[in-house]
């Protein structure tokens, strides 16, 4: 008895990321010496720090007397822009998402469908808003137009594919029996897969809102109209005060945003 | 009357798997047989190559006097109708209520419109109602089948399978996520609605005590072959070897592997009468 329990090993370690010794050790020290040289190259220039502080001071004492009153037409106008944008855009965004993120499912579409909803999705979501936003001004002209635009597009980029990648993740044996009924291609979706991925889509949809308001205001400095060209024309005139009251109405609408997003997506689990 | 008709089926699958190498099967109205063998041996494969939710490489299949394996999408689309399926893990769309879950099965018969706005023909909703009186779910009609117990959503998955008025049911594993109770009494119900409405069914099931209780005739498989079709009285212990592979068959830990309780108990003790009557 005691003979069989000692030859058993006493000792057991979980198995190393990397295997070789030699390799592990050399990989940590090239990744400690690349950060002790990536920091020497940073260069602090203390005056300037100082000096941006102090701006900040007075950046902070504006916000602590925002001025809804002075700019308040401006303010309205960019306001009333942007959330038109936010909405126009995700409605727009969402209704064409669907099609391309049902066409971008291994599990629904066939290859050659899949193939070029795949990579449309990839395009819509390789460029940043701001550089689509940049684009779309020129190619369109300053205005809201062109955020619609920006906006719209990210939103299929984001939407299409989380969206096909959860119609891909549906259980396979619900989409199974509802083809067994003889249902028709479409059937299956409303009837297999909505169900399925609906509460997620409803969820994202709503995320996507509250993104495309906070991204209204981004690429309003580029141009495209909004909330975002006010906060600019204020941060370069140095009304501080002006600038205070957009940002703060941006985080009111944007908590007021994620608050009801919140609600709705309780409901629909 | 010969209702299915199988013909050297075969399946190989893009990896290179052969699930079926050359089954022939034939089943007459109002049959209902047992398929049973080791996991792998191709049961699943078979039914599904039934109604082409898996498409067969080789072989036909025949329903009534329709070649199924010759049907476009459409056609079969319509073929489909008239084959009920009854699935292991039950299949319910989880988020839709049981009712919706048992109108599904009308699925082929209504446009995409009115099964989108769920506005189903009167008559439709009367069978969904007798259905679901049938297995004694009435008072479950708007619950969402999420909420439901594993047996009572094997009732609904029955439920969904009959209002298609199908005239062959395929059922995989109707009893696997099942406690050996709720087993027989769904086991028993699949057998009673399909003796009351004249259905053929085809059964996969792994329990081999449990497929000797409720059905007659039985097909062994092994690695896609039938290396048995006769009546359940004659599943000898040699038989069951030849289905399973070497084992002990006559003793406690049979084929009915997920027993171990009273239900396993007794499943031995049919197995032994059935054992000892073949010999």
């Amino acid at each position: 008895m005691a003979a069989v329990t000692r030859s058993r090993p006493r000792r057991w370690r979980r198995p190393p990321l990397i295997a070789d010794r030699r390799v592990r050790w050399v990989l940590i020290a090239v990744a400690l010496a690349y950060l002790v040289v990536g920091a020497g190259t940073i260069e602090v220039n203390w005056t300037r720090l100082s000096e941006g502080l102090a701006r900040s001071g007075r950046f902070l004492s504006g916000f602590l007397v925002p001025d809804f009153t002075s700019r308040a037409s401006d303010i309205l106008q960019g306001m009333i822009e942007s959330i038109t944008m936010t909405v126009t855009s995700t409605v727009a965004g969402v209704a064409l998402s669907v099609p391309f993120g049902l066409g971008a499912s291994r599990n629904l579409a066939p290859a050659w469908l899949y193939v070029c909803c795949r990579a449309i999705i990839a395009f819509a979501r390789a460029f940043h808003e701001i550089i689509l936003a940049i684009f779309l001004v020129a190619m369109f002209g300053f205005g809201p137009f062109a955020g619609f635009l920006t906006l719209s597009l990210s939103t299929i980029g984001f939407l299409a594919k989380l969206l096909a990648d959860d119609v891909e993740e549906a259980d396979p044996s619900q989409l199974e029996a509802v083809r067994a009924t003889g249902a028709s291609w479409w059937q299956l979706v409303t009837w297999g897969v909505a169900p399925q991925v609906m509460p997620r889509l409803v969820g994202l949809s709503l995320y996507r809102l509250d993104i495309n308001f906070r991204e209204s205001a981004v690429v309003g400095i580029v141009g495209a109209g909004g909330i975002g060209a006010t906060l600019n024309t204020a941060l370069d005139r140095y009304e501080f005060d002006s600038a205070a009251a957009v940002l703060l109405l941006i985080i009111g609408i944007v908590m007021a945003c994620e608050y009801g997003s919140g609600l709705v997506r309780r409901r629909v689990q | 009357m010969t209702l299915l008709r199988i013909e050297g089926l075969t399946k190989t699958y893009p990896t290179g798997d052969a699930a079926l190498r050359g089954v022939d099967l034939a089943l007459d109205q109002g049959q209902v047989i047992g398929l049973i063998g080791p996991s792998g041996a191709g049961k699943s494969t078979l039914i599904r190559c039934v109604n082409r939710l898996v498409e067969p490489t080789g072989g036909k299949v025949f329903l009534g006097g329709t070649e199924i394996t010759a049907l476009g999408r459409r056609d079969l689309r319509r073929a489909r109708r008239h084959i009920g399926m009854i699935f292991q893990e039950f299949a319910l769309v989880e988020r839709l209520t049981v009712m919706e879950n048992v109108l599904s099965g009308r699925l082929g018969y209504v446009g995409f419109w009115a099964s989108w706005f769920r506005r189903f023909p009167a008559d439709d909703i009367e069978k969904a109602f007798g259905v679901l009186d049938r297995v004694g779910l009435m008072d479950q009609v708007d619950k969402r089948a999420d909420a439901l117990s594993g047996g009572q959503r094997q009732r609904v998955g029955i439920a969904r399978a009959l209002v298609q008025q199908p005239d062959l049911l395929l059922v995989d594993e109707p009893t696997a996520s099942l406690d050996p109770k709720t087993s027989r009494q769904v086991m028993r119900l699949l057998i009673e609605v399909c003796s009351e409405r004249g259905l053929a069914a085809i059964v996969n099931i792994h329990d081999v005590g449990l497929a000797q209780m409720f059905l007659p005739r039985i097909v062994g498989l092994r690695a896609g072959e039938a290396v048995y079709d006769g009546p359940s009285a004659g599943l000898s212990a040699d038989i069951l070897t030849r289905i399973y592979g070497e084992e002990d068959w006559t003793s406690a830990a049979a084929a009915g592997d997920d027993g171990g309780d009273a239900a396993g108990a007794l499943r031995v003790e049919t197995e032994r009468r059935i054992v000892a009557g073949a010999g």
